[in-house]
């Protein structure tokens, strides 16, 4: 063995601090795996109990409520055809809303982005208070501000849109400025060399690198969109959604309309899922030559 | 022991490799050399099955590699390690770690999640790690070592496997001339003292002439060389790269010993 007390530490050395070292990584892994499965599992009782209904004696019913609707439009499949044409207007109407709010959005929160990254943002001094206003406008749920804008305006599609793209506006935000962040900023130096103005060294500067990512982005928010704006058609914002709550709760009775809803949504949202799946992939691994 | 033949690899309309044949019959140190995009890479990732064969087959101790599948094929992957030019270990996990990484194949995945290796195994992987000279930093996170240290650390996890065939892409490509040395001396000693076979894509040919038993050329996808160091001339090597006459051998060197001063060209 050679000296311990000075210059390199003997393999029999490091093979022992080595164990102790798996060693207390074990029995901390070990205690905090003790830990999280106690605590999700007196989490569940607390929920539990304070549930109105009880989780064991409820969960064998959840398919209840489907095997009716599905039973009554299986009795009236005829009518299926007949019902998809009529709610197609109404489900154009609330992917009107969804491109609509995500364009609005997506344009907005290119500049809330551009001015709340450090190294691109004209104001540096204002970089917290843009990075403020995405946090609002991601914070507040969209139907909020969609129950407040009817409330003002109406019932209507406007109201859904401006509520949805404000939510965008704030989550795409988020997501450019960590786009921007990995962006180089020496393209935009030297077009701050030849005299470039702010926006045009943002034009040709950061955009054309940071494009694929936004567009990716921005198409994963459609998705999302779609979605919303189906859920605030049941505070009467109107689309698709809409009919949904009224062929609901009427009950029995309109459930093949319901069927009907769902399976327009359902492909909707599986077709522009798939396209695109497609585009952002061909977008960052390029088109198949 | 490992038969490669007729073995093609296509990518769409491009041709990678063309129809490569080559036989080991015992265990030897090969280097393979060739321009870039010759070929070379994808002939021992299709070894090492990270890629399928488009045709041909590879056989190894009579048995058809290229039709494995699954465990077998994983099995297989174990039995014939790959060393990478930016030896892609996992940065964030410790030394030990890394090396332990090479005995995946035989531990079941929950295991490995909550990281139970045996101590046996754990021993044996900082004998290894003392073996390459690195045991000093075991403990440490892969990423905090140096570029030939961790070129050493994958060597390790490649020793872990206990494996017949070494396969290593461009090992040195990424390293200054001194650490090149430490790593091309570490793969011929695993060669000479285990008897293992080392297969060694190489960009420089005075590496290919010290450490290699036998040199494989390869062009355009083809296999245009296959002898002995001495064979290998400079005429020899002007056909494999597809050089001129003002192809030289010292500009491409990473021996330190031919780094003298020459006489400078004068600038055109």
């Amino acid at each position: 063995m050679t000296d311990l007390s000075a210059g390199s530490p003997s393999v029999a050395e490091i093979r022992d601090d080595y164990a102790a070292q798996v060693q207390r990584k074990r029995v901390y892994g070990g205690i905090l795996l003790i830990l999280f499965v106690s605590l999700m599992a007196a989490g569940f009782r607390t929920a539990d109990a304070r549930n109105a209904g009880s989780f064991t004696d409820g969960w064998h019913r959840i398919l209840d409520y489907p095997t009716e609707v599905l039973s009554e439009a299986w009795e009236k499949v005829a009518l299926l055809p007949a019902h998809l044409v009529h709610f197609m207007p109404a489900l154009i109407e609330t992917l009107n809303i969804a491109a609509a709010s995500t364009l609005i959005g997506a344009v907005v929160g290119t500049f809330l982005s551009l001015l709340a990254t450090r190294g691109m943002a004209p104001w540096p001094a204002l970089i917290p208070l843009f990075r403020r206003i995405s946090d609002i406008c991601r914070a507040v749920p969209e139907i909020v501000i969609a129950l407040v804008l009817i409330f003002v305006l109406g019932g209507g599609p406007v109201p859904a849109m401006i509520a949805i793209a404000i939510h965008t506006a704030g989550a795409l935000g988020k997501l450019f400025s960590e786009v921007n962040e990995n962006a180089s900023l020496k393209p935009v130096e030297g077009l701050h060399s030849v005299g470039a103005s702010w926006a045009q060294r943002m034009y040709l500067g950061v955009i054309p690198q940071v494009g694929p990512n936004y567009v990716s982005y921005a198409l994963l928010r459609f998705e999302i969109n779609i979605r919303a704006s189906a859920i605030l058609g049941f505070v009467g914002a109107g689309g698709i959604g809409y009919e949904l709550r009224n062929s609901m709760s009427w009950g029995q009775g309109k459930y093949d309309e319901a069927a009907a809803i769902f399976i327009l949504l359902f492909v909707t949202i599986v077709l522009v899922d798939q396209l695109s799946g497609v585009l952002r992939n061909r977008l960052t691994h390029g088109a198949a030559k | 022991m490992l038969r490669i033949k007729q073995l093609t690899k296509r990518f769409g309309k491009n041709i990678a490799v063309d129809a490569a044949t080559l036989e080991v019959d015992k265990p030897c140190m090969i280097g393979i050399i060739g321009r870039s995009g010759a070929g070379k890479s994808t002939l021992l990732r299709m070894l090492n099955q990270l890629e399928d064969a488009t045709e041909g087959s590879i056989t190894f101790d009579g048995r058809d590699v290229t039709a494995l599948k699954g465990n077998d094929k994983r099995a297989w992957q174990a039995e014939c390690a790959m060393i990478f030019q930016q030896f892609n270990l996992v940065p964030r996990l410790d030394v030990v770690s890394n090396v332990l990484h090479g005995t995946l194949n035989r531990r079941s995945t929950l295991s490995t999640m909550f990281n139970l290796f045996p101590m046996a195994d754990i021993h044996k992987a900082i004998d290894i790690l003392d073996r390459l000279g690195i045991a000093e930093h075991a403990p440490k996170r892969a990423e905090a070592l140096s570029g030939g240290q961790q070129q050493r650390v994958a060597i390790a996890r490649a020793l872990m496997q206990d494996p017949k065939i070494i396969l290593a892409d461009e090992p040195i490509a990424s390293l200054d001339p001194m650490n090149a040395q430490v790593v091309m001396q570490a793969l011929r000693r695993i060669h000479e003292e285990d008897g293992r076979t080392v297969i060694a894509n190489l960009h420089t040919l005075d590496t290919a002439r010290r450490y290699c038993d036998r040199v494989v050329g390869m062009r355009d996808g083809r296999i245009v060389f296959d002898g002995l160091p001495e064979q290998l001339t400079t005429g020899v090597a002007r056909e494999i790269y597809g050089a001129g006459a003002d192809f030289s051998e010292a500009a491409t060197s990473t021996e330190i010993e031919t780094l003298e001063p020459r006489p400078v060209k004068e600038a055109v």
